[in-house]
């Protein structure tokens, strides 16, 4: 079908605190081939934390464990600083989610865009100004010459998150993890940047790990998905198979999705069930 | 026995007014043992008053002020663990006697401090408007100024001497309280409860010192606690020259101050007084900075 | 896709003028500011000069001066006038130059301070580099290793900065490095030697020695600099390698130092190059701060290692009852902290980049 890249197998997430130790993400097995998949969670659970584990970004005082975890056949468990450091941006990349945040504020533009290339290819000046420049195109900037001046505070949401693709693909990595890549933009917007987002993975042949909360987007944008809770996957299943999924968690999901098409007099929650935890 | 105590204490339903106090001193007790730079800092806070209070017991009999010119400068010795001054004095008694004139200048100077820095803070964040502009301008020239020189001019006026020397260092030590007691007093000052007592009819100075002060100690005292090493070393820079406490009461700076033409040769004649000033003034730099982890961690 | 050419506006001039305005403002209220402190600057050295039990027409007239010569003197100092004209009177003599005399070197204390500035801020700003060069990095170090045993050894190098009195530190470090191991020059600003052949040009040995081509007098004053230089240094930069740890902190935890990682920056590269310049305008501020500070801190290491600067001039004068000349000092060093610190906190305030997010 397609090649799986990337492999993980139990993978978990600690992280030691003063008196107890909280497990971000509990033996999580998954790969991927050259497809979209999907990981949809609540907050706490261990959805990004995954996404940074994938990455080498977990910050300290965390523990990455697993059985297996490869990319392209290599050992990411093996990986010193440096081989790290070949990879990100270059092989796998990760689109963040707020850019008021995730966007240096002191650097333009056009610097913080070019910079991805010039760690990772081969460029002078002059050429990492043009591939910015035609990234900045990519993403469907007008002007992109008067952005590539600008400072992130002068910019709106979704000139940001465009700037943060535009930033992350640059390199042309052959991995993106998506990070809640809408969450932070106003719903007019939010539409804009997926549907770039979605030309953009689909023109590069790229394969993607869409994270979220929102169980719609990623249905609609993905070829697969996982469902995460306390730390665990619950389910796995094809997107367009979500109706027929197994776990009550997932169809407690599925269920409380609002519909305009179908208006109910209740909204459905999500009770939850604590031995899902186990 | 202490078990039931120890539930009374750290009760989560106090059932009185004197429980709630005295679990939270309690609480907060326990807070700053468990916590390692406040309890070094307060170890050393406590030695210093215990130093102060019974420095004729720890002097082993060698009284401060007796001299003994046949043997000046001497080296430490069995007789004198710490040596000798220029004048055959026991530097060991002068060094614990001198905690006395320490403490009282750190004392006086937190009794004067910090009544008018709240008191002006406190009005000024209550009442705003001019009055709350007045005030600030007010504290601000005062914050603007620079400690030591200030300190010097004052003497210099004044003449030597420790009640000077508070007033000079309390001049410009105020300042900091003014502006923390008015910026918690300004948090708080449209809160509900205050608005509650308002409307019992409560009058400004009682509010300001019945409910807005409690609120307003414990910025206050962490503050306190970390200018402490500020002032003493003010202090003994003052005593360093010659202003302070005078001769022949024994004084940190202004031993060190003696001891500084026999430097090369006798080196510890200056050296171990400024050792105390270094150990106290790292005492209270500890025990503010446990402090502040405590009751304030944003701040760190 | 109207919304986003709306917000693509980077400074349309109605909003440059707007800015333009607003710092002009700003400025305004920054040398209001200034003014009304340097006041209560003065107004608190009239006051002293009003405490001294020397009677400051005695000074002027002589102590067997008649009555005749003891008013004129009287009224020449302006003494018949009420407080608050005299007060002016001083303002204006103060602003003008006039400090009066000092009994001790017998000049107008004006010229004495013009003399002696130099020589402090010559070891202030060694001083000051000193600190810049060590406790930057310091702090750097420090917060990006937080919890570390570098970040342990650094923080604890910073609390004995706080910790340890600066004329004691002086002088153990005389005792030490000029006593026993003879590395640098004792006390003084030069040796004996070449003060004879020491023209100023600046007031700034250093400079003026280069100046002179002397290539000797410039390292026999680099060795007499170096040691009260460093003592006041340490303090320098026990208090910069705080604040810049503690910026550098909330740097490092901010969302594009992960960024800069994924990227594919190491860490160090994510640190220097990307947190770093973050904290730039705050850290100036604080080298500000650190500088006005050490004006202070100045007056002591001057005593112990006879630098002849304003910290002695003004001891010196202290120990002879020279008020004038002690008040004189005490309003430069006054005015210049203060101007220090208004201008550093009015520019923290002016580039502070929590103003600058939307």
């Amino acid at each position: 079908m397609s090649d799986e890249a990337l492999i993980v197998e139990n993978l978990n997430v600690t992280f030691p605190g003063r008196t107890s130790v909280t497990h971000a993400v509990r033996d999580a097995s998954f790969t991927l081939g050259r497809e979209r998949l999907g990981i949809v969670g609540e907050s706490g659970s261990g959805k990004s934390t995954t996404g940074r584990a994938l990455l080498g970004l977990v910050p300290r005082p965390g523990l990455v464990t697993a059985k297996r975890m490869e990319y392209e056949g290599r050992d990411l468990r093996a990986n010193t600083e440096r081989d790290w450091q070949n990879l990100r941006g270059r092989r796998m990349s990760m689109v963040m989610q707020d850019p008021k945040f995730s966007l240096n504020p002191v650097k333009t533009v056009g610097d913080q865009i070019g910079e991805t290339a010039r760690l990772h290819l081969r460029t002078n000046a002059a050429d990492a100004k043009r591939r910015t420049l035609a990234m900045l195109e990519a993403v469907r900037i007008r002007e992109p010459e008067l952005v590539h001046r600008l400072y992130p505070h002068q910019l709106s949401g979704g000139m940001g998150q465009r700037v943060m693709i535009a930033m992350m693909l640059i390199a042309e990595p052959d991995l993106l993890i998506a990070d809640e890549p809408t969450s932070a933009l106003d719903v007019t917007v939010q539409n804009e940047v997926l549907r770039i987002l979605d030309d953009l993975v689909r023109e590069r042949g790229m394969r993607l790990i869409f994270i979220s909360h929102n169980l719609t987007v990623v249905a609609s944008f993905c070829d697969r998905v996982l469902i995460m809770y306390g730390g665990r996957i619950v389910e796995e299943c094809a997107a367009r198979d979500l109706q027929n999924a197994k776990h009550p968690y997932t169809r407690a999901l599925v269920a409380a999705t609002p519909s305009l098409d179908t208006p109910r007099a209740e909204l459905a929650t999500v009770t939850r069930d604590p031995t899902w935890l186990q | 026995m202490t078990d039931t105590l120890g539930q009374w204490l750290m009760s989560e339903a106090p059932m009185s007014r004197r429980q709630a106090i005295f679990g939270r001193i309690y609480r907060n007790a326990r807070a700053v043992v468990r916590n390692p730079t406040a309890l070094v800092g307060l170890v050393i806070v406590v030695a210093l008053i215990l130093v102060a209070v019974f420095a004729p017991w720890l002097s082993l009999g060698q009284s401060p002020l007796t001299q003994d010119l046949a043997s000046r400068l001497g080296p430490p010795s069995a007789a004198h663990w710490f040596g000798t001054d220029e004048l055959g004095r026991d530097i060991m008694a002068r060094t614990f006697y001198g905690a006395q004139a320490t403490l009282t200048i750190v004392f006086l100077v937190a009794v004067v401090v910090v009544p008018i820095g709240l008191v002006v803070g406190m009005v000024a964040g209550y009442l705003g408007g001019w009055v709350d502009a007045v005030l600030m301008r007010i504290t601000d020239i005062f914050l603007a100024f620079p400690r030591l020189v200030l300190a010097l001019a004052f003497a210099a006026a004044l003449g030597p001497g420790i009640d000077n020397a508070v007033i000079a260092i309390s001049l410009t030590s105020w300042p900091a309280y003014a502006r923390i007691a008015r910026s918690e007093t300004l948090a708080i000052a449209r809160s509900d409860f205050i608005q509650a007592a308002v409307l019992q009819g409560a009058s400004t100075p009682r509010i300001l010192f019945r409910h807005i002060l409690p609120l307003c100690l414990s910025s206050v005292i962490v503050r306190l606690t970390l200018d402490m090493a500020g002032i003493i070393l003010t202090a003994a820079g003052l005593g360093f020259l010659g202003l302070g406490a005078q001769p022949p009461t024994p004084e940190w700076g202004a031993m060190v101050s003696s001891g500084r033409d026999v430097i090369l040769d006798q080196w510890w004649v200056a050296t171990i007084p400024g050792i105390a000033i270094f150990v106290v003034s790292l005492g209270f730099n500890l025990l503010g900075d446990g402090l502040r982890d405590i009751f304030d961690p944003k701040s760190a | 896709m109207s919304t986003e050419a709306a917000s693509l506006d980077p400074a349309p001039p109605r909003d440059l003028g707007r800015r333009a305005t607003g710092i002009v403002r700003r400025l305004a209220g920054l040398v209001f500011s200034l003014a009304v402190t340097f006041l209560g600057l003065t107004a608190v050295t009239f006051f002293i000069s009003r405490l001294t039990k020397i009677d400051p027409v005695l000074a002027v007239a002589g102590d067997k001066a008649n009555k005749q010569a003891y008013d004129a003197a009287y009224h020449a100092l302006g003494l018949d006038q009420p407080v608050p004209v005299q007060y002016l009177i001083y303002v204006k003599r103060v602003l003008t130059g006039d400090m009066g005399m000092s009994v001790l070197t017998s000049n107008p204390v004006f010229t004495d301070l013009i003399r002696v500035f130099p020589a402090t801020f010559e070891l202030s700003t060694v001083a000051v580099i000193i600190g810049v060069l060590v406790g930057v990095p310091a702090g750097v170090v420090a917060a990006a290793r937080k919890g570390r045993w570098q970040d342990q050894v650094i923080r604890v190098v910073g609390l004995f900065g706080y910790s340890v009195p600066v004329f004691w530190l002086g002088l153990v470090g005389l005792f030490l490095f000029y006593g026993k191991l003879g590395w640098v020059s004792g006390p003084g600003r030069l040796d004996v030697v070449y003060q004879a052949t020491m023209t100023p040009i600046t007031g700034v040995v250093l400079v003026d020695a280069l100046l002179q081509g002397n290539w000797d007098m410039f390292t026999n004053a680099f060795a007499h600099l170096i040691l009260p230089a460093s003592i006041l240094g340490y303090f320098s930069l026990a208090y910069i390698a705080r604040m810049t740890r503690s910026f550098m902190i909330d740097q490092l935890g901010q969302e594009y130092v992960v960024a800069a990682r994924i990227k594919g920056n190491s860490f160090w590269q994510a640190v220097w190059r990307h947190a770093f310049p973050n904290i730039l305008v705050p850290l100036i501020t604080v080298i500000g701060l650190s500088y006005a500070s050490l004006l202070e801190g100045a007056v002591l290491t001057e005593t112990v290692f006879a630098w002849p600067g304003l910290g002695l001039y003004i001891t010196n004068a202290l120990f002879n009852s020279d008020m004038n000349a002690v008040l004189g000092g005490a309003v430069l060093v006054g005015a210049v902290f203060i101007g220090i610190n208004q201008i550093c906190d009015f520019l923290y305030k002016v580039f502070d980049p929590r103003l600058r997010t939307p």
